[in-house]
């Protein structure tokens, strides 16, 4: 009874989460353009999809975005993490605390604006680099957040322990704590890269017309209407998402046997 | 140790110059006017912040503030067992990997692939129709329920991942441990399990609620026109009016407003621990 009800709610909760996708990708296929119901199978959406070039560009400007935001966003909340684990409490660390908190508190909307005042002042194009910046930026709360949640969860005696032992600061970094922590690195560059490859608040106000990204293509689409080719769209990218993430779960894996 | 320090100033400047001053500008602009030629210019006015307290901008708030908190409570009651079930599982890492797999897909199209679902003649409605629950369709889309739905949809992630990962770090040995002294399952749960799982559940809702308040596009796409929520409202006067200094200051008003939240949020929970 008590494994129904487990099995039952979990299922659920996955088909709630599964249904509009998998119905999204089933009208990709559908060979109408208005119609909701079934009128056969056609790939002629995807063809369509291939010759936008605007759409190409926009991923690709998205993935590298989201790339480069990730990587220096968890390099930094590494750091950071690494830092606060092994010295007590110090006043730049209320400082740094405070200031999260604040970002964390602080809606994207607010931030976006506040970052457009900035650049608009600063006199920085809006384009690849404010975006960069921008990203970076409300990248840096949440990957502190998910590395802070694991290094809490470890000892800190076990490093000094290694020190105690001969081992080099160096070796104590590579054998004990990356060895700990790199799973937590690595969740953390996952949800970075997941934040920037989604975030429409804070692009939207600090993006320009040379550098365009995927989320607010889509959401210029969006807002034009409803169409298969945007279904095509969505199909792929949760075929490159599916992709990308049983790669890291695979790796994951591999490093933990 | 030098080149650590190193590489934390540059941290502490990066989010000093990208974080703390545009915030600052942000908080001064709001006292300053607009004009024809300039986006903002001196004299220092109150004058944005007074024009904040009409009926309109009020109820506009109120609805974005119950939004978010039905939001966040659907969201933690959905998530809340299922972290539980999910941590208690022998697939956990599969069902975590289909956690992360629609949260890796943009929230845009997530949102409008709930369209097909919601609509009139959408799937929602004819099953319904098909298990004789409802005699005619129901009109979902466009309503407060749409809205709820897809924001719910859209965060419920955000609540699973920081209550799974703090569920997985619970020592289950302590609920045994309790039972075996004595304490009904309702007393374990309670006295045990929940304040246990808090920071996790601080976390979650923090995780929801704030973005609840925020995102523009779900009420944009799923409450249809007439759904106005505080996030358009900036936005509208950023990006349509041109009136910076008023948009300014009805940031900084929200920003308040959820301070305010927080606070009275915290406070109950820091007392107990």
């Amino acid at each position: 009874m008590k494994q129904l009800i487990k099995h039952g709610y979990l299922s659920f909760v996955f088909v709630l989460l599964y249904l509009p996708i998998l119905v999204l990708i089933a009208y990709s296929f559908n060979d109408a353009h208005f119609s909701l119901s079934w009128h056969g199978f056609t790939i002629n959406w995807y063809h369509i999809l291939f010759q936008d070039e605007d759409l190409w560009s926009a991923l690709i400007n998205s993935m590298l975005l989201g790339f480069g935001a990730a990587s220096i966003a968890s390099l930094f909340a590494f750091i950071v993490c690494v830092h606060l684990f092994l010295q007590s409490q110090t006043k730049s660390s209320n400082f740094l605390h405070s200031t999260l908190l604040m970002m964390i508190i602080l809606p994207d909307i607010v931030l976006g604006i506040s970052l457009l005042v900035f650049f608009n002042l600063a006199h920085i194009k809006l384009g690849f680099t404010s975006l960069f910046i921008a990203h970076i930026t409300f990248c840096i709360p949440f990957a502190i957040i998910v590395i802070q949640s694991r290094i809490s969860t470890l000892n800190v005696d076990t490093y000094h322990s290694a020190i105690d032992l001969g081992a080099s600061k160096l070796r104590a970094m590579t054998h004990i704590i990356l060895p700990m922590l790199w799973p937590a690195v690595l969740s953390a560059f996952l949800l970075c890269f997941t934040l920037s490859f989604d975030d429409v608040i804070i692009s939207y106000f600090v993006s320009g017309p040379d550098f365009n990204i995927l989320p607010l293509y889509i959401f210029s689409l969006v807002r034009m209407g409803v169409t298969p080719e945007l279904n095509a769209l969505c199909s792929i990218t949760i075929g490159l998402s599916m992709l990308l993430v049983l790669g890291a779960h695979m790796l994951s894996k591999k490093e933990t046997i | 140790m030098k080149n650590r320090s190193l590489a934390l100033s540059a941290i502490y400047i990066w989010l000093f110059a990208f974080a703390l001053i545009p915030i600052a500008l942000t908080v001064a602009a709001s006292f300053l006017s607009s004009s024809t030629s300039e986006l903002i210019t001196l004299p220092f006015t109150l004058s944005n912040y007074q024009s904040l307290f009409s009926p309109l901008l009020l109820h506009i708030l109120l609805r974005s503030l119950g939004l978010a908190l039905v939001t966040t409570f659907f969201c933690l009651a959905l998530a809340y067992p299922f972290s539980y079930f999910m941590v208690k599982s022998k697939h956990q890492s599969l069902m975590l990997l289909f956690i992360i797999i629609p949260f890796w897909t943009s929230s845009l199209i997530r949102t409008y692939a709930l369209i097909a679902i919601l609509k009139f003649n959408g799937l929602l409605n004819t099953a319904l129709l098909k298990l004789h629950i409802i005699s005619s369709p129901i009109t979902f889309l466009y309503t407060n329920f749409a809205v709820i739905s897809g924001l719910v949809y859209t965060l419920f992630p955000f609540m699973v991942l920081p209550l799974f990962t703090n569920m997985e770090r619970f020592d289950f040995r302590l609920i045994e441990a309790a039972r075996d002294l004595g304490a009904s399952r309702r007393q374990t749960f309670w006295r045990i399990f929940l304040p246990s799982t808090k920071p996790g559940i601080l976390s979650g809702v923090m995780m929801v609620f704030l973005p609840a308040m925020t995102l523009f596009y779900i009420p944009q796409i799923l409450g249809g026109a007439r759904s106005i929520l505080i996030g358009n409202l900036i936005q509208n006067q950023f990006l349509v009016a041109g009136d910076w200094p008023q948009g300014a200051a009805t940031s900084i008003f929200l920003t308040f407003i959820l301070l305010i939240f927080m606070v009275m949020y915290r406070k109950p929970w820091s007392k107990q621990s």
